[in-house]
């Protein structure tokens, strides 16, 4: 039987792989996006099973709330992107340390 | 349901309808008749402001099915960040002309951003804080990355982004757990929760709470959560430092004050340690960190993490005195950050940005008054008596003392006194070296009117701080 | 009322404000009108709450502006105690302050800091104000400090030159000597009354003299003694009196407009005011009564004598500055407060007179100071000639000017201060006033006669371009001349013997030698018949003005063979009683040695070295390696951010 701990665990295991993700790529800025795509949906996973759990509807709602900000945040991050890759002609993510110290 | 039920929640509306308003209007306002766009937004914060004073009530009223509050402390966080941000915008103003920055967007994003601040503020729920956040933070990403020709500001931009991102879904998987233990969204049912279920108050619950308190250290700027906000602060075009430095630490508080006292009071001893950790590291890395710099916006992003430091350790003390500290320093910590980068703008010129500390050599030659004025700044960040850091720094001491730390207060005084040390070198430079600039400032007489008023009120407020900190008193009550 | 008291202390302020920090802005004549009329202002209100306290009879108010801090019970307020003390003490300060302020807008003409300058005295007046104001402690020793500060920057005016630098610092030093005592004795005041409030204070003065306390263990002292000589050491350093005094004459480097307001009518006379308002204090301890009379006849005494040897004219004038605030605390110590301010008061007025009249003389011959090149200015210098006149006849005591009423009196309440004994300390004062009298009357005159009588000693371009100071400079002289002159006559009946003060003064009966004088007082009029018949002061006066008549226009050449006669006494008067050589070859030199060593091993090895420097370095050190951690790396940021988390989550599960 497949129960809640199992939801918690791959949501767990979602958003730690997300997380690794951010910090282990230092390569391409685009794979860091998807990751935080990533770590949104390790939490909406959460809520669902929480909200199926408890047998209340405003886990999923909030869902609703999450993918929503989620594609505009996306917009966000790509438009940010371009700006950096107009004045740099690069997106490597190494190479974004104007600032320091 | 009628709609004059609706009435404490009028200021996020009206100010939704305006923002609606603006941006339209900007789309057909020429170039050269840009200043009507600034106009508007001035209007359309003095008619939320005054919206805020006419709804504003001594009693706590709780809507939309408890996702909403509206609360004293609700008003008077809310007034002072349409205050600062209306200060902001009127120093920004000549600075976006030079810099041919002078488009609606500043303005409209903005405006945004103060809806989230006061959303955030409003918020009596988990739901609703997480909408007033993201409105509030992806208008700042908006806002650092405003400037397309900067390549410091897009990539201050991207960290920031990232950064927020992972902070923002740490701060969600975190509710998600506490939903999914408590049952709710809602501050105080989730209070209520803990309260009757003492079996709840336990690791699971922690676990989730650990991760909201990763949101509200991103957001407050709190070590090791803060490795955005100096390439931020440095990165961004000074009217955006300025905006950033202003209105979210208001938001931060609100987060705080919010999640941890309306909701989590409960688990006061458990929140007590970690945010006291967050408080002691950003205390010493924040004024340890910020003599090293050499740039002015970078040196004040690290003293606001030193500031942070103090703020959280207010809260930290779990009473209502140190609530009433913490209420004391941010509110007056905003104005005179307000002041002190609304002087870096004012420093600014076409094609020339006052950013390093060697840029206020000598100031006190070229413009004693604006020396003047920076002097009150510093003093009144630094805590130099009468200025109001002073009282703002006493309060927290006294709080912690009363809590029963002595250890962190003596922290704290070293901490300040560190920090007095880089305060008081940007004075030594204005008034003993000698400048190597010698253009005169050129500002409007608006701007610097209100330049003059807010840094005289560094120095009024300290001199008389009984009504303010009876003020914070009372809301928190 | 409240609303007066208030714009009486605030005028000053702003308009030194308005004029040191947009002085380029509102340019020269900017600066002087604003803080002219800002003192003007105040001059006129000062008079409205005179006029509302003595003629309309009008109350005392004692009440707190504002409450700055409450510390453990202990109030820090800014407030207000005026009565008719206070209302005199304004009227004078604000006076004296406008005819200074008109004053310097010919003194200062031609100098590049002439706004600072204004700024400076406008501040110096607020802070004037705030002191004798205050209605408590703090207030008290803000204003003691404030006025030390705008003092001492004044000094220093004309920074470039070596001797100005080492005259402030000197000022500054000494002057720490007596704050020092100053706060020691504040420090007492709230540890045994635990308030900071005048009245709160006053009103616990006999419990606090019923108590004694061991600063060494042992020997008790009685509280209230000792609290009151602290405090009075603080009046020693501000009033320049014995062995303290040594700043006063080095500060005359400062421009003469500031000799005048500060050094002679206003400033130094703070220690005067601050003894009289704690007179409640003050009564209850004689044995404090008996040092500041011993103290007060020293200075008017000795430093009278120095007077006839200094040959610049301010210097003269700066030692008849130290003789008269000699006299003023030797009536404090025999209890006639009355009378010390009534020759405050006086002094005022007709020290200003002389200083400013000096500074025109100044003017004329171009910064000349040394009167051996003057003389025969009288001719040339009309108006300033006059009311320098009046000015010295005030001073040596001319029956019925203004100093023959306060001095007359003060020397009969010394005479009948019969409760301090027969013993020691009577004679000392006594002699002292008395013999003062002839010296001040001899240098006075000396002085008079060497600068505006007898032979031009200067060279012939200069003489050539001497000529009367204009009317900013005039006006001001006859301003102050008149009421050198008459207000002796008109005031001494009220101030003096008309218990004016009320309340505001504490003498307790046994000392009262007011009253007594007083029973024998039938008017002004009377009052010099009898200075006439039973006094040897006006003789006395008149002797010393004969003398410096006879050696400096008849016989000039016979000071040179008496001093050549009396050498010994000669060098030493020369010298200042070496109180100079003392302290910077003896104390200065000795402290330097000391400090030096402290200074090599103590401070430059473990202080700065170590603890200081070193932890300078270390924060500077560390916030280098802090600061490697920011990287400038998105990844390395947001695995800060796993670790706080992980640092959290442990933290969590740890405790």
């Amino acid at each position: 039987m497949i129960g809640l701990q199992h939801y918690l665990t791959i949501a767990a295991v979602l958003f730690a792989l997300s997380v690794a993700g951010i910090f282990i790529n230092r390569r391409n800025l685009i794979l860091l996006l998807m990751c935080i795509e990533l770590m949104l949906l390790a939490v909406n996973f959460n809520f669902i099973a929480f909200s199926r759990h408890l047998g209340d509807e405003t886990g999923q709602i909030f869902v609703f709330f999450i993918l929503t900000v989620a594609a505009a945040e996306a917009a966000i991050g790509l438009a940010i992107l371009i700006v950096i890759f107009r004045s740099r002609r690069t997106i490597n993510v190494r190479e974004l340390d104007s600032m320091k110290g | 349901m009628n709609l004059t039920d609706l009435l404490p929640a009028a200021p996020e509306m009206t100010l939704l309808g305006l923002i609606c308003v603006v941006l339209l209007a900007d789309l057909f306002v020429e170039d050269e008749k840009r200043v009507i766009t600034f106009w508007l937004t001035i209007a359309a914060l003095f008619i939320t402001g005054t919206s805020l004073v006419l709804t504003a009530q001594e009693t706590r009223t709780v809507l939309f099915d408890g996702s909403y509050v509206s609360d004293p402390l609700s008003h008077v966080l809310k007034l002072t960040a349409v205050g600062v941000v209306a200060i902001g915008f009127m120093y920004a103003r000549d600075y976006l002309h030079q810099n041919k920055l002078f488009k609606g967007e500043y303005y409209v994003l903005g405006l945004f951003g103060l809806l989230g601040t006061m959303v955030m503020i409003s918020a009596n729920s988990m739901l609703t804080m997480y909408l007033g956040l993201e409105t509030l933070s992806l208008s700042l990403f908006a806002l650092v990355a405003f400037d397309r020709n900067s390549a410091t500001a897009a990539e201050s931009a991207m960290k920031f982004f990232v950064l927020g991102a992972i902070a923002s879904g740490a701060l969600l998987y975190g509710i998600s757990w506490i939903y999914g233990i408590t049952g709710s969204l809602q501050f105080h049912e989730i209070s209520e929760a803990i309260r009757t279920n003492p079996e709840i108050n336990a690791v699971p619950l922690w676990f989730g709470l650990a991760f909201v308190i990763v949101g509200i250290g991103f957001k407050f700027g709190a070590v090791p959560f803060h490795m955005w906000l100096p390439d931020v602060y440095q990165g961004a075009r000074s009217p955006v430092t300025l905006y950033i430095a202003t209105a979210p630490k208001l938001a931060a508080l609100a987060l705080t004050l919010r999640i941890l006292v309306d909701g989590f009071s409960g688990l006061h001893e458990v929140w007590q340690g970690m945010i006291m950790v967050l408080a002691v590291l950003s205390l010493v890395i924040g004024n340890v960190v910020a003599i090293a710099q050499t740039n002015i916006k970078r040196m004040l992003g690290y003293s606001a993490i030193g500031h942070v430091g103090f703020i959280l350790l207010a809260v930290f003390c779990g009473t209502g005195q140190g609530y009433a500290a913490a209420l004391f320093y941010t509110l007056t910590y905003v104005v005179m950050a307000a002041g002190s980068f609304g002087m870096v703008i004012l420093l600014s010129r076409q094609g020339f940005e006052a950013e390093l500390l060697s840029d206020f050599k000598g100031l006190n030659a070229r413009s004693p008054w604006f020396a003047f004025m920076m002097l009150f700044f510093m003093f009144g960040l630094a805590g130099v008596p009468p200025w109001v850091g002073f009282f703002a720094k006493l309060n927290v001491i006294s709080a912690v003392l009363d809590a029963g730390f002595p250890g962190l207060a003596v922290l704290m005084v070293l901490a300040a006194v560190v920090g007095a040390f880089y305060y008081i070198r940007v004075v030594w430079l204005m008034y003993f070296e000698s400048a190597e600039e010698r253009a005169i400032l050129q500002a409007k007489v608006d701007t610097r009117f209100i330049l003059s008023l807010n840094g005289l009120a560094v120095l009024a407020i300290g001199l008389m701080p009984g009504w303010l900190l009876s003020l914070c008193m009372r809301v928190l009550g | 009322m409240h609303g007066y008291h208030l714009t009486i202390v605030l005028a000053p302020l702003a308009a030194a404000i308005v004029a040191g920090l947009f002085g380029k802005k509102i340019g020269r004549a900017g600066a002087h009108w604003i803080t002219i009329f800002a003192v003007g202002l105040s001059f006129v209100l000062s008079a409205l709450v005179l006029k509302y306290l003595y003629w309309d009879g009008g109350h005392a108010e004692n009440y707190s502006v504002y409450t700055w801090a409450v510390v453990d019970g202990l109030r820090m307020e800014v407030g207000f105690l005026i009565d008719r003390l206070t209302a005199l003490m304004m009227v004078v300060v604000t006076f004296v302050s406008l005819m200074v302020h008109i004053y310097t807008v010919g003194y200062m003409h031609d100098d590049s800091g002439y706004q600072r300058f204004f700024s400076y005295i406008s501040l110096f007046t607020f802070s004037m104000l705030m002191l004798v104001m205050s209605n408590n402690f703090l207030q008290l020793f803000f204003g003691w400090e404030a006025v030390g500060l705008v003092s001492y920057l004044l000094i220093g005016f004309w920074f470039k030159r070596e001797s100005a630098i080492f005259a402030n610092l000197k000022a500054f030093l000494v002057n720490r000597v007596g704050d020092f005592g100053f706060i020691l004795g504040i420090a007492g005041i709230v540890m045994f009354a635990e308030s900071l409030d005048y009245a709160t204070v006053f009103a616990s003065g006999p419990a606090i003299a019923a108590q004694n306390i061991e600063v060494i263990s042992g020997v008790p002292w009685n509280a209230m003694t000792l609290i009151c000589i602290l405090l009075f050491i603080g009046a020693m350093g501000k009033s320049a009196q014995a062995p303290l005094h040594v700043w006063l004459p080095d500060s005359m480097e400062g421009p003469t407009p500031i000799s005048a307001l500060i050094h002679a009518a206003t400033m130094v006379t703070a220690g005067i005011f601050m003894v009289a308002r704690m007179s409640p204090l003050f009564e209850l301890s004689e044995t404090a009564l008996a040092v500041v009379v011993v103290i007060g006849a020293i200075t008017a005494f000795f430093m009278g004598l120095l007077g006839i040897v200094q040959n610049d004219i301010k210097r003269v004038i700066a030692y008849s500055t130290l003789s008269q605030l000699g006299y003023m605390t030797v009536a404090l110590g025999v209890s006639a407060y009355g009378a010390a301010i009534f020759h405050l008061m006086t002094h005022a007025f007709f020290k200003a007179l002389l200083f400013l009249a000096a500074g025109s003389v100044i003017i004329a011959l171009h910064h000349e100071q040394d009167i051996r090149k003057m003389g025969g200015l009288r001719k040339y210098m009309p108006i300033t000639y006059w009311t320098a006149l009046i000015g010295s006849l005030a001073l040596i005591g001319f029956p019925g000017s203004a100093g023959f009423f306060s001095k007359d009196a003060l020397i009969e309440a010394v005479r009948e201060s019969h409760w301090h004994g027969q013993g020691a300390v009577y004679w000392i004062a006594y002699l002292s006033v008395m013999l003062g009298v002839f010296v001040t009357a001899l240098y006075t005159f000396r002085l008079f006669f060497l600068v505006f009588h007898g032979k031009e000693r200067m060279d012939e371009k200069m003489r050539s371009h001497v000529h009367e100071s204009p009317w900013v400079v005039t006006g001001p002289l006859i301003l102050l001349a008149i009421p050198s002159a008459v207000i002796g006559w008109f005031t001494i009946a009220p101030v003096v013997f008309g218990n004016f003060f009320g309340t505001s003064i504490a003498v307790t009966e046994r000392h009262d030698v007011l009253a007594q004088l007083g029973r024998e007082f039938h008017g002004s009029w009377e009052f010099i018949l009898h200075a006439f018949q039973q006094s040897p002061v006006v003789y006395l006066a008149a002797a010393g003005a004969v003398t410096a008549w006879y050696f400096y226009l008849k016989r000039p050449d016979l000071p040179d063979v008496i001093s050549k006669k009396l050498s010994g006494l000669y060098t030493l008067l020369v010298h200042k009683y070496y109180f100079d050589d003392l302290y910077i070859n003896g104390f200065a030199a000795g402290g330097r040695a000391a400090g030096k060593f402290l200074w090599q091993k103590g401070d430059e090895l473990l202080i700065d070295g170590i603890i200081v420097n070193g932890t300078a370095n270390t924060i500077g050190r560390l916030a280098g390696i802090l600061r490697q951690l920011q990287t400038g790396y998105l990844y390395d940021y947001a695995f800060a951010m796993i670790i706080g988390l992980t640092l959290l989550l442990g933290w969590m599960l740890w405790f």
